[in-house]
Protein backbone atom coordinates (compact mmCIF):
# COMPACT_ATOMS: atom_id res chain seq x y z
CA UNK A 1 0.00 0.00 0.00
CA UNK A 2 3.03 2.52 0.90
CA UNK A 3 4.15 1.17 -2.37
CA UNK A 4 1.29 1.87 -4.72
CA UNK A 5 1.65 5.80 -2.97
CA UNK A 6 5.30 5.79 -3.57
CA UNK A 7 4.63 5.10 -7.21
CA UNK A 8 2.10 7.68 -7.58
CA UNK A 9 4.71 10.18 -5.89
CA UNK A 10 7.29 9.01 -8.31
CA UNK A 11 5.17 9.88 -11.10
CA UNK A 12 3.58 13.13 -10.02
CA UNK A 13 7.42 14.11 -9.73
CA UNK A 14 7.95 12.91 -13.26
CA UNK A 15 5.13 14.66 -14.50
CA UNK A 16 5.88 18.12 -13.10
CA UNK A 17 9.48 17.36 -14.68
CA UNK A 18 8.06 16.56 -17.80
CA UNK A 19 5.73 20.02 -18.21
CA UNK A 20 8.95 21.84 -16.67
CA UNK A 21 10.84 20.97 -19.87
CA UNK A 22 8.35 20.78 -22.83
CA UNK A 23 6.92 23.73 -24.10
CA UNK A 24 7.25 26.61 -26.70
CA UNK A 25 11.21 26.28 -26.00
CA UNK A 26 12.08 22.86 -24.77
CA UNK A 27 14.89 23.02 -21.72
CA UNK A 28 17.27 19.58 -21.83
CA UNK A 29 18.19 18.02 -18.71
CA UNK A 30 20.97 19.28 -18.34
CA UNK A 31 19.31 23.07 -18.64
CA UNK A 32 16.57 22.11 -16.21
CA UNK A 33 19.13 21.10 -13.67
CA UNK A 34 21.21 24.02 -14.12
CA UNK A 35 18.26 26.76 -14.04
CA UNK A 36 17.09 25.10 -10.58
CA UNK A 37 20.30 25.20 -9.04
CA UNK A 38 19.89 29.20 -10.53
CA UNK A 39 22.67 28.64 -13.24
CA UNK A 40 22.17 28.25 -17.15
CA UNK A 41 20.80 30.91 -19.65
CA UNK A 42 18.40 33.82 -18.43
CA UNK A 43 16.08 32.57 -21.24
CA UNK A 44 15.92 29.21 -19.22
CA UNK A 45 15.57 30.56 -15.63
CA UNK A 46 12.89 32.60 -16.75
CA UNK A 47 10.90 30.13 -18.55
CA UNK A 48 11.29 27.65 -15.14
CA UNK A 49 11.17 30.04 -12.73
CA UNK A 50 8.56 33.06 -13.45
CA UNK A 51 6.10 30.84 -15.86
CA UNK A 52 6.29 27.21 -15.91
CA UNK A 53 7.41 26.43 -12.22
CA UNK A 54 3.98 28.66 -10.91
CA UNK A 55 1.23 27.34 -14.01
CA UNK A 56 2.80 23.58 -12.97
CA UNK A 57 2.80 23.80 -8.97
CA UNK A 58 -0.67 25.78 -9.83
CA UNK A 59 -2.06 22.78 -11.89
CA UNK A 60 -0.88 19.99 -9.81
CA UNK A 61 -2.34 21.55 -6.59
CA UNK A 62 -5.55 21.96 -8.24
CA UNK A 63 -5.91 18.41 -9.63
CA UNK A 64 -5.17 16.84 -5.94
CA UNK A 65 -7.67 19.64 -4.20
CA UNK A 66 -10.11 18.58 -7.17
CA UNK A 67 -10.09 14.83 -6.78
CA UNK A 68 -9.44 14.89 -2.65
CA UNK A 69 -12.61 16.83 -2.88
CA UNK A 70 -14.56 14.57 -5.03
CA UNK A 71 -13.47 11.06 -3.12
CA UNK A 72 -14.71 13.65 -0.03
CA UNK A 73 -17.97 14.10 -1.52
CA UNK A 74 -18.67 10.74 -2.85
CA UNK A 75 -18.08 9.08 0.28
CA UNK A 76 -20.24 11.77 2.28
CA UNK A 77 -23.25 11.18 -0.37
CA UNK A 78 -22.25 7.45 -0.76
CA UNK A 79 -22.54 7.78 -4.45
CA UNK A 80 -19.79 7.40 -6.55
CA UNK A 81 -21.21 10.16 -9.10
CA UNK A 82 -20.69 12.96 -6.57
CA UNK A 83 -18.44 15.59 -7.65
CA UNK A 84 -17.69 19.05 -7.25
CA UNK A 85 -18.85 19.38 -10.81
CA UNK A 86 -21.55 17.78 -10.83
CA UNK A 87 -23.20 19.13 -7.46
CA UNK A 88 -22.87 22.90 -8.70
CA UNK A 89 -20.40 24.02 -6.78
CA UNK A 90 -18.21 24.63 -9.61
CA UNK A 91 -21.13 27.10 -11.11
CA UNK A 92 -21.82 29.17 -8.23
CA UNK A 93 -17.96 30.18 -8.62
CA UNK A 94 -18.08 30.25 -11.89
CA UNK A 95 -21.25 33.22 -11.37
CA UNK A 96 -19.18 34.63 -8.50
CA UNK A 97 -15.60 34.91 -10.69
CA UNK A 98 -17.73 36.45 -13.76
CA UNK A 99 -19.82 38.94 -11.77
CA UNK A 100 -16.47 40.19 -10.56
CA UNK A 101 -15.38 40.28 -14.12
CA UNK A 102 -18.47 41.81 -15.74
CA UNK A 103 -17.91 45.26 -13.17
CA UNK A 104 -14.58 44.96 -14.02
CA UNK A 105 -12.87 44.21 -10.61
CA UNK A 106 -9.57 42.98 -10.47
CA UNK A 107 -7.94 39.41 -10.29
CA UNK A 108 -7.88 39.63 -6.07
CA UNK A 109 -11.61 40.12 -6.16
CA UNK A 110 -12.41 37.59 -8.79
CA UNK A 111 -10.87 35.01 -6.84
CA UNK A 112 -12.95 36.20 -3.53
CA UNK A 113 -16.14 36.49 -5.58
CA UNK A 114 -15.59 33.09 -7.14
CA UNK A 115 -14.53 31.63 -3.15
CA UNK A 116 -17.77 33.40 -2.05
CA UNK A 117 -19.49 31.67 -5.08
CA UNK A 118 -18.63 28.47 -4.07
CA UNK A 119 -19.43 28.66 -0.56
CA UNK A 120 -22.76 29.79 -1.66
CA UNK A 121 -23.62 27.20 -3.76
CA UNK A 122 -22.51 24.87 -1.33
CA UNK A 123 -24.42 25.62 1.57
CA UNK A 124 -27.56 25.82 -1.05
CA UNK A 125 -27.78 22.89 -2.60
CA UNK A 126 -26.87 21.35 1.24
CA UNK A 127 -29.02 23.39 2.47
CA UNK A 128 -31.97 22.84 0.02
CA UNK A 129 -31.57 18.90 0.11
CA UNK A 130 -31.26 19.08 3.58
CA UNK A 131 -34.96 20.46 3.93
CA UNK A 132 -36.84 18.69 6.29
CA UNK A 133 -34.69 15.50 7.66
CA UNK A 134 -31.55 14.39 7.00
CA UNK A 135 -29.34 14.24 3.63
CA UNK A 136 -30.56 11.15 1.78
CA UNK A 137 -28.42 11.09 -1.28
CA UNK A 138 -30.25 10.63 -4.08
CA UNK A 139 -31.77 14.05 -3.14
CA UNK A 140 -28.89 15.99 -2.29
CA UNK A 141 -27.32 14.58 -6.15
CA UNK A 142 -30.35 16.08 -7.82
CA UNK A 143 -30.32 19.25 -6.03
CA UNK A 144 -26.95 19.76 -7.10
CA UNK A 145 -27.96 18.65 -10.55
CA UNK A 146 -31.10 21.08 -10.92
CA UNK A 147 -29.13 23.87 -8.83
CA UNK A 148 -26.24 23.13 -11.22
CA UNK A 149 -28.63 23.55 -14.29
CA UNK A 150 -30.07 27.06 -12.75
CA UNK A 151 -26.20 28.74 -12.90
CA UNK A 152 -25.62 27.40 -16.04
CA UNK A 153 -28.56 29.73 -17.35
CA UNK A 154 -27.89 32.69 -14.80
CA UNK A 155 -23.91 32.20 -16.72
CA UNK A 156 -25.36 32.10 -20.42
CA UNK A 157 -27.32 35.39 -19.20
CA UNK A 158 -24.27 36.95 -18.07
CA UNK A 159 -22.26 36.45 -21.18
CA UNK A 160 -25.38 37.58 -23.24
CA UNK A 161 -25.21 41.25 -21.97
CA UNK A 162 -21.22 41.05 -21.16
CA UNK A 163 -19.48 43.60 -24.12
CA UNK A 164 -17.63 41.65 -26.19
CA UNK A 165 -13.68 42.64 -25.48
CA UNK A 166 -14.43 41.16 -22.17
CA UNK A 167 -15.49 37.46 -23.98
CA UNK A 168 -12.63 35.35 -24.24
CA UNK A 169 -11.09 35.97 -20.44
CA UNK A 170 -14.66 35.13 -19.15
CA UNK A 171 -14.48 32.05 -21.65
CA UNK A 172 -10.71 30.85 -20.42
CA UNK A 173 -12.22 30.98 -17.02
CA UNK A 174 -15.29 29.15 -17.65
CA UNK A 175 -13.39 26.29 -19.18
CA UNK A 176 -11.09 25.94 -16.47
CA UNK A 177 -7.21 27.56 -17.40
CA UNK A 178 -4.30 27.72 -15.01
CA UNK A 179 -2.24 30.41 -17.03
CA UNK A 180 -4.56 32.64 -14.90
CA UNK A 181 -2.87 31.17 -11.41
CA UNK A 182 -0.73 33.46 -9.91
CA UNK A 183 1.18 32.25 -6.57
CA UNK A 184 0.71 28.39 -6.01
CA UNK A 185 1.51 28.11 -2.25
CA UNK A 186 -1.82 29.34 -0.52
CA UNK A 187 -3.59 26.11 -2.75
CA UNK A 188 -0.58 24.13 -2.73
CA UNK A 189 -0.38 24.27 1.45
CA UNK A 190 -3.91 24.09 1.95
CA UNK A 191 -3.88 20.67 -0.02
CA UNK A 192 -1.36 19.33 2.29
CA UNK A 193 -2.92 21.01 5.13
CA UNK A 194 -6.32 18.84 4.56
CA UNK A 195 -4.90 15.37 3.78
CA UNK A 196 -2.66 15.48 6.80
CA UNK A 197 -5.99 16.51 8.44
CA UNK A 198 -8.04 13.82 6.77
CA UNK A 199 -6.10 10.82 7.41
CA UNK A 200 -6.48 10.19 10.82
CA UNK A 201 -10.48 10.36 10.18
CA UNK A 202 -9.88 8.34 7.50
CA UNK A 203 -10.54 4.82 8.77
CA UNK A 204 -14.04 6.99 10.00
CA UNK A 205 -14.80 7.43 7.01
CA UNK A 206 -14.21 3.91 5.42
CA UNK A 207 -16.92 3.06 8.17
CA UNK A 208 -19.16 5.78 6.82
CA UNK A 209 -19.32 4.58 3.72
CA UNK A 210 -21.48 1.97 4.59
CA UNK A 211 -24.17 3.84 5.53
CA UNK A 212 -24.98 6.28 9.25
CA UNK A 213 -26.62 3.87 10.98
CA UNK A 214 -23.94 1.17 10.61
CA UNK A 215 -21.11 3.79 11.04
CA UNK A 216 -23.01 4.50 14.26
CA UNK A 217 -23.18 1.21 15.37
CA UNK A 218 -19.62 0.90 15.54
CA UNK A 219 -18.49 3.68 17.00
CA UNK A 220 -18.88 6.86 14.70
CA UNK A 221 -20.11 9.87 15.91
CA UNK A 222 -22.16 10.57 12.16
CA UNK A 223 -23.47 14.30 12.46
CA UNK A 224 -20.06 16.02 13.59
CA UNK A 225 -18.16 13.63 11.11
CA UNK A 226 -20.76 14.70 8.01
CA UNK A 227 -20.18 18.55 8.66
CA UNK A 228 -16.52 18.05 8.94
CA UNK A 229 -16.31 16.16 5.28
CA UNK A 230 -18.93 18.76 3.89
CA UNK A 231 -17.08 22.08 5.26
CA UNK A 232 -13.64 20.63 3.94
CA UNK A 233 -14.59 19.27 0.52
CA UNK A 234 -16.43 23.12 0.27
CA UNK A 235 -13.36 24.41 1.23
CA UNK A 236 -10.90 22.28 -1.11
CA UNK A 237 -13.48 22.96 -3.73
CA UNK A 238 -13.88 26.64 -3.38
CA UNK A 239 -9.53 26.79 -3.50
CA UNK A 240 -9.61 25.21 -6.47
CA UNK A 241 -12.17 27.00 -8.29
CA UNK A 242 -10.58 30.11 -7.09
CA UNK A 243 -7.22 29.38 -8.38
CA UNK A 244 -8.22 27.66 -12.12
CA UNK A 245 -11.43 27.94 -12.82
CA UNK A 246 -14.07 25.19 -13.38
CA UNK A 247 -12.03 22.53 -14.57
CA UNK A 248 -14.22 19.50 -14.06
CA UNK A 249 -14.41 15.88 -13.40
CA UNK A 250 -11.42 15.59 -11.88
CA UNK A 251 -13.07 15.05 -9.09
CA UNK A 252 -14.90 12.23 -10.89
CA UNK A 253 -12.71 10.03 -12.40
CA UNK A 254 -9.32 10.43 -9.99
CA UNK A 255 -10.71 8.67 -7.14
CA UNK A 256 -12.76 6.07 -9.50
CA UNK A 257 -9.53 4.45 -11.38
CA UNK A 258 -7.77 4.98 -8.04
CA UNK A 259 -10.87 2.53 -6.27
CA UNK A 260 -10.49 0.56 -8.75
CA UNK A 261 -6.95 -0.51 -8.76
CA UNK A 262 -6.30 0.13 -4.32
CA UNK A 263 -9.78 -0.67 -3.38
CA UNK A 264 -11.98 1.42 -1.20
CA UNK A 265 -9.33 2.19 1.89
CA UNK A 266 -9.43 5.82 2.39
CA UNK A 267 -6.31 5.64 4.32
CA UNK A 268 -4.63 5.23 1.30
CA UNK A 269 -7.42 6.68 -1.12
CA UNK A 270 -6.98 10.23 -0.10
CA UNK A 271 -3.31 10.72 -0.25
CA UNK A 272 -3.27 8.93 -3.60
CA UNK A 273 -6.29 10.93 -4.67
CA UNK A 274 -3.59 14.03 -4.05
CA UNK A 275 -1.20 12.57 -5.99
CA UNK A 276 -2.94 11.33 -8.89
CA UNK A 277 -4.88 14.18 -9.21
CA UNK A 278 -2.26 16.28 -9.24
CA UNK A 279 -0.62 14.74 -11.96
CA UNK A 280 -3.15 14.30 -13.93
CA UNK A 281 -3.96 17.93 -13.98
CA UNK A 282 -0.30 18.56 -14.98
CA UNK A 283 -0.42 16.54 -17.97
CA UNK A 284 -3.59 17.81 -19.29
CA UNK A 285 -1.91 20.95 -18.84
CA UNK A 286 0.85 20.41 -20.40
CA UNK A 287 -0.99 18.56 -23.37
CA UNK A 288 -3.24 22.04 -23.68
CA UNK A 289 0.01 23.77 -23.93
CA UNK A 290 1.78 22.04 -26.73
CA UNK A 291 -0.88 20.59 -28.50
CA UNK A 292 -1.60 23.54 -30.81
CA UNK A 293 1.38 25.74 -30.06
CA UNK A 294 1.82 28.40 -29.71
CA UNK A 295 -1.94 28.55 -28.99
CA UNK A 296 -3.10 27.09 -25.91
CA UNK A 297 -6.18 25.42 -24.80
CA UNK A 298 -8.29 25.85 -21.78
CA UNK A 299 -6.70 22.75 -19.19
CA UNK A 300 -10.99 22.63 -18.71
CA UNK A 301 -11.56 21.31 -22.29
CA UNK A 302 -8.77 18.41 -22.21
CA UNK A 303 -10.59 17.19 -18.48
CA UNK A 304 -13.87 17.46 -19.96
CA UNK A 305 -12.97 15.52 -23.04
CA UNK A 306 -11.40 12.71 -20.44
CA UNK A 307 -14.27 12.71 -18.43
CA UNK A 308 -17.81 12.81 -20.11
CA UNK A 309 -16.60 9.38 -21.24
CA UNK A 310 -16.09 8.01 -18.07
CA UNK A 311 -18.99 9.69 -16.34
CA UNK A 312 -20.81 7.95 -18.70
CA UNK A 313 -19.02 4.58 -18.61
CA UNK A 314 -19.72 4.91 -14.47
CA UNK A 315 -23.07 5.13 -15.04
CA UNK A 316 -24.06 2.76 -17.85
CA UNK A 317 -22.26 0.02 -15.12
CA UNK A 318 -24.07 0.94 -12.45
CA UNK A 319 -27.03 0.61 -14.24
CA UNK B 1 -19.86 -8.97 30.53
CA UNK B 2 -22.69 -6.52 30.03
CA UNK B 3 -26.15 -6.09 30.39
CA UNK B 4 -28.60 -3.78 29.13
CA UNK B 5 -31.96 -2.43 30.83
CA UNK B 6 -34.84 -0.47 29.73
CA UNK B 7 -36.57 2.11 32.34
CA UNK B 8 -40.52 2.20 31.48
CA UNK B 9 -39.13 2.48 27.83
CA UNK B 10 -41.64 3.65 24.84
CA UNK B 11 -39.95 3.49 21.51
CA UNK B 12 -41.29 6.46 18.94
CA UNK B 13 -43.41 4.20 16.44
CA UNK B 14 -44.96 7.68 14.52
CA UNK B 15 -48.75 7.89 14.95
CA UNK B 16 -49.48 4.81 17.25
CA UNK B 17 -50.38 5.46 21.52
CA UNK B 18 -47.60 4.47 23.82
CA UNK B 19 -49.00 1.26 24.63
CA UNK B 20 -47.13 -0.74 27.59
CA UNK B 21 -43.82 0.71 28.80
CA UNK B 22 -40.90 -1.92 28.83
CA UNK B 23 -39.04 -3.17 31.48
CA UNK B 24 -36.58 -5.70 30.56
CA UNK B 25 -33.22 -6.91 31.73
CA UNK B 26 -31.09 -8.34 28.93
CA UNK B 27 -28.64 -10.53 31.19
CA UNK B 28 -25.57 -11.98 29.71
CA UNK B 29 -26.19 -15.73 29.58
CA UNK B 30 -29.72 -15.21 28.04
CA UNK B 31 -30.74 -15.61 24.55
CA UNK B 32 -33.96 -13.63 24.04
CA UNK B 33 -36.33 -13.62 21.00
CA UNK B 34 -38.49 -10.06 19.90
CA UNK B 35 -41.99 -11.84 18.15
CA UNK B 36 -45.01 -9.58 16.42
CA UNK B 37 -46.21 -8.91 13.30
CA UNK B 38 -44.77 -6.61 10.47
CA UNK B 39 -45.51 -3.22 11.70
CA UNK B 40 -45.32 -3.87 15.66
CA UNK B 41 -41.70 -2.21 15.91
CA UNK B 42 -39.44 -4.49 16.17
CA UNK B 43 -36.70 -3.20 14.24
CA UNK B 44 -37.49 0.42 16.21
CA UNK B 45 -36.98 -1.35 19.12
CA UNK B 46 -33.95 -3.09 18.59
CA UNK B 47 -32.25 0.60 17.14
CA UNK B 48 -33.87 2.15 20.46
CA UNK B 49 -31.62 -0.54 22.15
CA UNK B 50 -28.37 0.50 20.51
CA UNK B 51 -29.04 4.19 20.79
CA UNK B 52 -29.30 4.90 17.35
CA UNK B 53 -32.84 6.10 17.66
CA UNK B 54 -34.66 8.59 20.54
CA UNK B 55 -36.89 6.65 22.58
CA UNK B 56 -40.74 8.93 23.01
CA UNK B 57 -40.26 8.29 26.86
CA UNK B 58 -38.13 6.64 29.48
CA UNK B 59 -34.53 5.01 28.76
CA UNK B 60 -32.09 2.11 28.12
CA UNK B 61 -29.47 1.91 30.46
CA UNK B 62 -26.12 -0.14 29.30
CA UNK B 63 -24.36 -1.46 33.02
CA UNK B 64 -26.73 0.68 35.14
CA UNK B 65 -25.35 3.71 33.11
CA UNK B 66 -27.66 5.78 30.52
CA UNK B 67 -27.00 5.27 26.86
CA UNK B 68 -27.69 8.84 25.85
CA UNK B 69 -24.71 9.89 28.36
CA UNK B 70 -22.52 7.54 26.44
CA UNK B 71 -19.94 8.09 23.29
CA UNK B 72 -20.54 6.20 20.68
CA UNK B 73 -17.56 4.96 20.37
CA UNK B 74 -17.78 3.58 24.10
CA UNK B 75 -21.00 1.87 23.61
CA UNK B 76 -19.90 0.43 20.48
CA UNK B 77 -17.53 -1.79 22.75
CA UNK B 78 -20.18 -3.34 25.00
CA UNK B 79 -23.23 -3.28 22.52
CA UNK B 80 -23.25 -4.50 18.37
CA UNK B 81 -25.85 -4.30 16.01
CA UNK B 82 -26.32 -6.62 12.60
CA UNK B 83 -28.97 -4.62 10.38
CA UNK B 84 -31.76 -6.41 8.28
CA UNK B 85 -30.70 -4.07 5.79
CA UNK B 86 -27.35 -2.91 4.67
CA UNK B 87 -26.13 -0.74 1.85
CA UNK B 88 -23.09 -1.10 -0.19
CA UNK B 89 -22.64 1.84 -2.46
CA UNK B 90 -18.46 0.92 -2.74
CA UNK B 91 -17.31 -2.47 -3.54
CA UNK B 92 -15.56 -4.41 -0.77
CA UNK B 93 -14.10 -7.29 0.13
CA UNK B 94 -15.52 -9.73 2.48
CA UNK B 95 -12.42 -9.47 4.37
CA UNK B 96 -12.75 -6.04 4.86
CA UNK B 97 -16.08 -5.90 5.63
CA UNK B 98 -15.69 -8.50 9.07
CA UNK B 99 -12.57 -6.00 9.94
CA UNK B 100 -14.61 -2.90 10.15
CA UNK B 101 -16.00 -4.63 13.33
CA UNK B 102 -12.74 -3.71 14.72
CA UNK B 103 -12.98 -0.08 14.49
CA UNK B 104 -14.83 1.06 17.89
CA UNK B 105 -11.46 -0.76 19.30
CA UNK B 106 -8.67 0.99 17.27
CA UNK B 107 -7.63 4.86 18.13
CA UNK B 108 -7.26 6.98 15.15
CA UNK B 109 -3.82 6.48 13.99
CA UNK B 110 -3.80 2.74 14.92
CA UNK B 111 -3.99 0.37 11.60
CA UNK B 112 -5.40 -3.46 12.14
CA UNK B 113 -2.73 -5.58 13.26
CA UNK B 114 -2.65 -9.14 12.46
CA UNK B 115 -4.15 -9.84 15.26
CA UNK B 116 -7.26 -7.81 14.46
CA UNK B 117 -6.78 -9.99 11.08
CA UNK B 118 -6.67 -13.34 12.97
CA UNK B 119 -10.39 -12.30 14.79
CA UNK B 120 -11.46 -11.34 11.35
CA UNK B 121 -10.52 -14.65 9.80
CA UNK B 122 -11.85 -16.99 12.58
CA UNK B 123 -14.87 -14.89 12.74
CA UNK B 124 -15.19 -15.57 8.89
CA UNK B 125 -14.46 -19.11 9.79
CA UNK B 126 -16.98 -19.60 12.43
CA UNK B 127 -20.01 -18.38 10.44
CA UNK B 128 -18.43 -20.91 6.87
CA UNK B 129 -18.05 -17.93 4.54
CA UNK B 130 -13.86 -17.95 5.36
CA UNK B 131 -13.55 -19.51 1.44
CA UNK B 132 -15.35 -16.23 0.36
CA UNK B 133 -12.59 -13.82 2.39
CA UNK B 134 -11.67 -11.87 -0.97
CA UNK B 135 -14.99 -12.21 -2.67
CA UNK B 136 -16.66 -8.13 -3.27
CA UNK B 137 -19.73 -8.43 -1.27
CA UNK B 138 -22.01 -7.44 -3.79
CA UNK B 139 -21.16 -10.67 -6.12
CA UNK B 140 -22.33 -12.77 -2.88
CA UNK B 141 -26.35 -14.43 -2.85
CA UNK B 142 -28.14 -12.99 -0.18
CA UNK B 143 -27.24 -15.67 3.03
CA UNK B 144 -23.90 -15.59 2.44
CA UNK B 145 -23.86 -11.39 2.98
CA UNK B 146 -26.22 -12.03 6.22
CA UNK B 147 -23.33 -14.60 7.63
CA UNK B 148 -20.55 -11.80 6.95
CA UNK B 149 -22.95 -9.20 8.53
CA UNK B 150 -22.91 -11.44 11.85
CA UNK B 151 -18.97 -12.32 10.96
CA UNK B 152 -18.68 -8.41 11.24
CA UNK B 153 -20.35 -8.38 14.61
CA UNK B 154 -18.27 -11.39 16.07
CA UNK B 155 -15.46 -9.80 14.94
CA UNK B 156 -16.52 -6.35 17.03
CA UNK B 157 -16.95 -9.04 19.51
CA UNK B 158 -19.39 -6.69 22.01
CA UNK B 159 -20.43 -8.38 25.26
CA UNK B 160 -24.38 -7.25 24.00
CA UNK B 161 -25.19 -8.46 21.14
CA UNK B 162 -28.56 -7.75 18.88
CA UNK B 163 -29.84 -8.86 15.96
CA UNK B 164 -32.26 -7.99 13.46
CA UNK B 165 -33.66 -11.10 11.82
CA UNK B 166 -30.53 -13.06 11.89
CA UNK B 167 -31.67 -15.85 10.36
CA UNK B 168 -33.38 -13.96 7.12
CA UNK B 169 -32.30 -15.29 3.40
CA UNK B 170 -30.11 -18.41 5.54
CA UNK B 171 -30.76 -22.12 4.20
CA UNK B 172 -32.07 -24.94 7.16
CA UNK B 173 -28.23 -25.62 7.68
CA UNK B 174 -27.00 -22.35 8.23
CA UNK B 175 -30.30 -21.76 10.48
CA UNK B 176 -29.41 -23.75 12.67
CA UNK B 177 -25.73 -23.27 12.59
CA UNK B 178 -26.43 -19.35 13.32
CA UNK B 179 -28.99 -20.03 15.99
CA UNK B 180 -26.39 -22.55 17.74
CA UNK B 181 -23.68 -20.14 17.50
CA UNK B 182 -25.93 -17.24 19.28
CA UNK B 183 -26.80 -19.91 21.94
CA UNK B 184 -22.99 -20.77 22.39
CA UNK B 185 -21.97 -16.94 22.29
CA UNK B 186 -25.25 -16.49 25.40
CA UNK B 187 -23.65 -19.47 27.10
CA UNK B 188 -20.05 -17.89 27.03
CA UNK B 189 -21.54 -14.82 28.82
CA UNK B 190 -22.91 -12.82 25.96
CA UNK B 191 -26.27 -11.15 26.25
CA UNK B 192 -28.02 -11.99 22.78
CA UNK B 193 -31.04 -10.27 21.85
CA UNK B 194 -32.90 -10.65 18.66
CA UNK B 195 -36.11 -10.04 16.33
CA UNK B 196 -37.04 -13.28 14.62
CA UNK B 197 -39.91 -14.18 12.80
CA UNK B 198 -40.10 -17.83 13.36
CA UNK B 199 -41.91 -18.86 16.23
CA UNK B 200 -40.51 -22.59 16.37
CA UNK B 201 -36.75 -20.64 16.04
CA UNK B 202 -37.44 -18.96 19.22
CA UNK B 203 -38.92 -21.79 20.41
CA UNK B 204 -36.07 -23.91 20.64
CA UNK B 205 -33.08 -21.57 20.79
CA UNK B 206 -34.41 -18.62 22.87
CA UNK B 207 -34.14 -18.56 26.76
CA UNK B 208 -36.50 -15.55 26.64
CA UNK B 209 -39.13 -13.82 24.52
CA UNK B 210 -40.63 -10.59 24.09
CA UNK B 211 -44.54 -10.56 22.48
CA UNK B 212 -44.52 -6.65 20.75
CA UNK B 213 -48.09 -5.69 19.69
CA UNK B 214 -49.05 -3.80 16.72
CA UNK B 215 -51.10 -1.42 19.41
CA UNK B 216 -48.02 -0.85 21.31
CA UNK B 217 -48.60 -3.51 23.95
CA UNK B 218 -46.19 -6.09 25.08
CA UNK B 219 -45.30 -9.23 27.41
CA UNK B 220 -42.14 -10.98 28.30
CA UNK B 221 -40.57 -13.14 30.14
CA UNK B 222 -39.29 -17.10 30.11
CA UNK B 223 -39.76 -18.45 27.08
CA UNK B 224 -42.15 -21.21 28.98
CA UNK B 225 -44.36 -19.34 30.06
CA UNK B 226 -44.78 -17.00 27.14
CA UNK B 227 -44.96 -19.77 23.75
CA UNK B 228 -48.98 -19.64 24.43
CA UNK B 229 -50.60 -20.89 21.99
CA UNK B 230 -53.50 -18.20 22.46
CA UNK B 231 -51.51 -15.48 23.05
CA UNK B 232 -49.64 -16.38 19.97
CA UNK B 233 -52.65 -16.76 17.69
CA UNK B 234 -53.58 -13.62 19.22
CA UNK B 235 -50.35 -11.73 18.33
CA UNK B 236 -50.15 -13.16 14.65
CA UNK B 237 -54.08 -12.98 14.19
CA UNK B 238 -54.02 -16.56 12.88
CA UNK B 239 -55.13 -19.98 14.37
CA UNK B 240 -52.59 -21.99 15.21
CA UNK B 241 -51.93 -26.06 15.50
CA UNK B 242 -49.26 -26.41 18.16
CA UNK B 243 -47.32 -30.00 18.82
CA UNK B 244 -44.30 -31.37 19.90
CA UNK B 245 -41.30 -32.48 18.79
CA UNK B 246 -38.23 -32.62 19.48
CA UNK B 247 -38.72 -31.85 23.00
CA UNK B 248 -40.09 -28.47 22.50
CA UNK B 249 -43.46 -27.00 21.12
CA UNK B 250 -44.06 -26.42 16.83
CA UNK B 251 -46.19 -23.99 15.83
CA UNK B 252 -48.23 -24.67 12.50
CA UNK B 253 -50.39 -22.25 10.84
CA UNK B 254 -53.60 -23.38 10.01
CA UNK B 255 -54.54 -22.89 6.31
Amino acid sequence: MIRSLLGLGIAALAAILLALAMGSVTIPPLGLLEAVQGDGTSLHRTLLWDLRMPRTLSAFATGGLLAVAGALMQILLRNPLADPYVLGLSGGAAVGALLAMLTGLGTLLVSGSAFAGAMLATVLVFGLAHGTGSWTPSRLLLTGVVVAAGWGAVITLMLAITPSHKLPGMLYWLMGDVSYARTPWPPLIILGLSVLFILPLARNLNVLARGPMQAAALGVSVRPLEWTIYVLASLLTATAVTTAGSVGFVGLIVPHMLRLVLGNDQRIILPACALAGGTLLVLADTLARTVIAPEQLPVGVITALLGVPTFLFLLHRSR
Amino acid sequence: MSRLRTRDLVINVPGRPDGYPLNIEIEPGQTWGVLGPNGAGKTTLLHTLAGLLRPRNGQVLLNEQPLKLMKRREIAQHLGLVFQERQDSFPATVLETALIGRHPWLSPWESEQSEDQARARSALAMLDVDHLSDRLLNTLSGGERQRVAIATLMTQDPSVWLLDEPTNHLDLHHQVSVMNLLRDQATAGKAVFMCLHDLNLAARWCSHVLLLYTNGDACWGAVDAMLEPTALEQLYNQRLITVEADGAPVFIPVR
